[in-house]
């Protein structure tokens, strides 16, 4: 953490009660975001990245959900503690959130303006109207949304998919927020609007000095814009590094995993897309021992008995949390790596 | 906009006459004569039947009948004598209109706010008490909880009239009671769509704003689950205002209700039909109405 460090989460871990027991969606992570950084959560659905950053903007959906334990730290505070109350002043303001799907998460009965205007008003008590609307314009067409003026009357099902998700930026934008979430920010959209999408961020992070916690599955949108990966697993980080190590010298098979099921254009053969086998473990009783060891082609005696720790690797502060880089498993690892050559690189 | 109006208009038209038809040759099945009485003489009976032209075939009857309607004549009533259907119903109904109207306000006011209240406090007591209030507020009827009041506030309390019309004090007990059932359905309404809404994605997006409860649930929560509310209220208007025959009853209160049954009881055919008619227009008046306030709450179904 040698630069300025903005936000960190430490052991953070977070469960729902359910009828059926406790799930533990987040099971300890710690990660940690840097002035003007842009990282990726990577991981398949249901592995606790959406839970974790909507627990760190304090969204979690109460009672339901808990913090178990952990610290988040945002501008010198454990914001884990906050009351709903506190917790107001810097949802929308300091941090914001980019969901997902456009159509489903703006509201259909509100005019489009009033939308990405609300959150303006909200946190600079005393702005007139007057004052926010020309916010508003000004934030849209730092979003390229076409004739602002007009847009800014109409409704949701009036705009276009990639202009919606232009407006969900907006909404996000408007404060200034320090840190903007964008959770998927490009899944619900088709790849030409992706590309635009990803386009805007890249280019709206120099402009308004904001730092992007971004959470996806697609490792394309990852390596368009992400300085850092942290990959997550059933509730776990399990590899961290930057996107230059994770994607020329990944550790972790999970990872392994990951980068195999990209589709590639330069693949020779007709060979079927790879997918990783199983499915993730049941998170209202995780196993015992590496979570992934079900799935692992590689793995050990050891992996379903007791957790791995985490191997350092390089000056980059890569690391994965992966039984075969111990020394003992050295034998196994070269196996596994050559298996992997082999796999991947015909 | 103007076209989609006109061609709702003509729709409207034709139900009313399809309706007026049907209530035409309905009403003639039924058995006996307008005239029938042991005391009076057949002959004069005869007469009677004669001078209103009931004696012609149902064929010409149903000609004649559509003819005057066309010119907005609803013929007069054959009980009372010498009054014109029209005047029957412009000196009744605003009596109901007024009870009806009242009752909407209070019953909406009172359902949208009880159903907010208890999806707020889902499962816990204040929402089990007002489940209660509006599963009573159905299964009581209002012959039931009419009299009820009346005996506790007219009789034993003493402080509103038991019946009458006239003063701001004879309209409570009648608005109330007239008001319970739609009260209640309202409320469960209200309260089964706002809990729909409460889960949607864009709740959460406004949470995401930092906006506190009370925001999210007037700005984002209250339109998006006034959606279906107001599907309902075009029917539910239409009813209340056109008054209730036991509600009217109870309290006697001079509205079109009581005519509703009287009307068919003494077979009236006049009034029968210009009452089903001018129920007929109102209903389809308001349903085209609630159409158009419905493109106010939902933009998406915007009349282009």
């Amino acid at each position: 953490m040698s630069e300025q460090t903005i936000l960190s989460v430490r052991d953070l871990a977070v469960s729902f009660d359910t009828y059926a027991g406790e799930v533990q969606a987040v099971r300890g992570v710690t990660w940690h975001l840097n002035e003007k950084e842009t990282i990726a959560i990577v991981g398949e659905s249901g592995c606790g990245k959406t839970v974790s950053i909507q627990t760190v903007m304090g969204l979690l959906q109460k009672p339901a959900g808990r913090i178990k334990r952990g610290e988040i730290i945002f501008g010198g505070q454990n914001v884990a503690d906050f009351t709903p109350k506190q917790w107001r002043t810097i949802q929308g303001n300091e941090m914001s959130m980019i969901f997902q799907d456009p159509l489903t998460y703006l509201n259909p009965t509100m005019r489009v303006g009033e939308q990405i205007s609300e959150a303006y008003l909200e946190h600079n008590p005393g702005v007139t109207r007057a004052q926010a609307n020309e916010r508003v314009l000004s934030i849209m067409r730092l979003v390229s949304l076409p004739s602002p003026v007009q847009n800014m009357r109409r409704y949701p099902n009036q705009l276009s998919g990639g202009m919606r998700q232009r407006v969900m930026v907006a909404m996000a934008l408007i404060c200034d927020p320090k840190v903007l979430f964008a959770d998927e920010p490009t899944t619900a959209l088709d790849v030409t609007i992706q590309a635009q999408i990803i386009d805007l961020m890249n280019g709206l992070k120099e402009k308004v000095n904001t730092s992007i916690v971004l959470i996806t599955h697609d490792l394309g949108v990852v390596a368009n814009m992400a300085q850092r990966i942290y990959v997550m697993y059933a509730g776990q980080i399990v590899e961290h590094g930057d996107v230059d190590s994770i994607f020329s010298s990944p550790k972790h098979p999970y990872t392994w995993g990951l980068l195999g099921s990209v589709p590639r254009l330069d693949s020779k053969n007709k060979s079927r897309l790879y997918s990783i086998p199983g499915t993730p473990p049941d998170l209202l009783a995780p196993p015992a021992g590496c979570p992934f060891a079900a799935r692992c082609k590689y793995a050990m005696n050891i992996c379903k008995r007791q957790t791995p720790g985490q191997y350092h690797f390089g000056k980059q502060g890569q690391y994965t949390c992966c039984w075969l880089y111990e020394p003992q498993a050295k034998e196994r690892l070269h196996q596994a790596q050559q298996q992997r050559g082999c796999a991947h690189h015909d | 906009m103007s076209r989609y109006i006109a061609r709702r208009a003509v729709i409207a038209l034709l139900t009313l006459f399809v309706l007026a038809t049907a209530t035409f040759f309905l009403v003639k099945l039924l058995p006996g004569n307008p005239f029938l009485n042991d005391k009076v003489p057949p002959e004069i009976q005869q007469k009677q039947m004669e001078y209103y032209g009931l004696d012609k075939p149902v064929v010409i009857q149903y000609i004649t009948y559509l003819k005057n309607l066309i010119q907005g004549d609803l013929g007069t009533s054959l009980k009372y004598i010498g009054r014109k259907v029209t005047d029957v119903i412009g000196e009744s109904f605003p009596t109901s209109a007024v009870l009806g109207l009242i009752a909407i306000a209070f019953s909406q006011l009172c359902g949208l706010t009880f159903g907010i209240l208890s999806a707020q406090f889902k499962n816990r007591w204040p929402d089990y008490l007002l489940m209660l209030i509006a599963i009573a507020g159905v299964a009581l009827p209002s012959m039931v909880i009419g009299p009820l009041l009346r005996y506790a506030f007219g009789v034993r309390l003493q402080i509103l009239p038991v019946s009458g019309w006239g003063s701001w004090q004879q309209v409570v007990l009648p608005a109330f009671v007239l008001s319970l059932s739609n009260l209640a359905s309202t409320t469960r309404n209200m309260r089964a769509s706002m809990l729909g809404v409460t889960t949607q994605d864009y709740i959460r997006t406004a949470r995401s704003k930092g906006l506190p409860p009370g925001k999210i649930i007037m700005r984002h929560e209250f339109k998006n689950s006034m959606i279906p509310i107001v599907t309902n209220l075009g029917p539910t208007i239409a009813t209340m205002i056109m008054g209730s025959f036991v509600v009217e009853q109870i309290f006697v209160i001079p509205g079109l209700g009581k005519h509703f049954v009287n009307a068919v009881n003494t077979l009236d055919y006049p009034l029968v039909m210009g009452i089903t008619i001018f129920y007929g227009a109102f209903l389809v008046t308001m349903s085209l109405l609630v159409d158009i306030v419905y493109g106010l709450v939902d933009p998406r179904i915007r009349l282009s």
